[in-house]
């Protein structure tokens, strides 16, 4: 099982959640998705996003501005 | 797979860069949370699908012969606002749809060469556009 890293430090909306459904889309079943960024609010969209794909969110974490949230596909 | 079962279709009527700004992050997010998306191309909003045509909207209010356009571009360009041109590769590689308006190419004389060919997936009139908005969760004409 692979762990897919996206990097989105500095970028705003959508890029934040755009880049987190192209990694998802490459992802396979089981595979991790780690996205870091600074941008508030898509720290709260990507959240919704998993939701609504219906994919399992393993955590959200936040130091010094910079948020970090995983995801499995 | 059932996260592709909703759609959101969107008719880009102005060519407007601010209102195509919301039409494209719209549809991103769309595509981006699991819904299929759609973009119809018609009137003003085609013309920005002419060659060389996508940044080149004025904006909706406070234009002012280009000066308030250059200044919400620079305070754009610094808070790191995505060009249209990333928003749209980002669209189609999310495998959005874009469908351009034939009425419009015969009223304006634009010729398919004359258009992002590259981007478009589909030329149709408005029964296109209905054939993929009554199967539409969200429907917007911007």
């Amino acid at each position: 099982m692979a762990e897919i890293k996206v990097d989105v430090t500095g970028e705003t909306c959508p890029v934040p959640l755009v880049e987190t459904r192209k990694a998802l889309r490459k992802a396979a079943p089981g595979d991790t998705v780690e996205v870091v960024g600074t941008h508030p609010a898509s720290k709260k969209e990507i959240p919704l996003a998993v939701e609504a794909l219906g994919l399992e969110l393993l955590s959200v974490q936040e130091e010094g501005g910079v948020w970090r949230i995983t995801i499995r596909r | 797979m059932a996260e592709q079962q909703e759609k959101a279709t969107i008719v880009v009527h102005s060519g407007d860069l601010d209102k195509l700004y919301s039409a494209l992050i719209i549809a991103n997010g769309a595509l981006s949370m699991g819904m299929e998306a759609s973009l119809y191309f018609t009137f003003w909003g085609l013309m920005r699908l002419v060659k060389g045509g996508l940044e080149k909207g004025q904006l909706s209010k406070m234009h002012m012969l280009g000066l308030g356009k250059a200044m919400v571009k620079q305070r754009m360009s610094k808070a790191n606002v995505a060009s249209l041109e990333r928003l749209i590769q980002d669209f189609k590689e999310l495998g959005g749809k874009i469908i351009a308006c034939e009425m419009t190419m015969e009223i304006m004389g634009i010729k398919r060469e004359n258009l992002r060919e590259d981007l478009i997936d589909e030329y149709g009139v408005v029964g296109a556009y209905i054939q993929e908005a009554r199967n539409s969760k969200i429907t917007l004409f911007i």
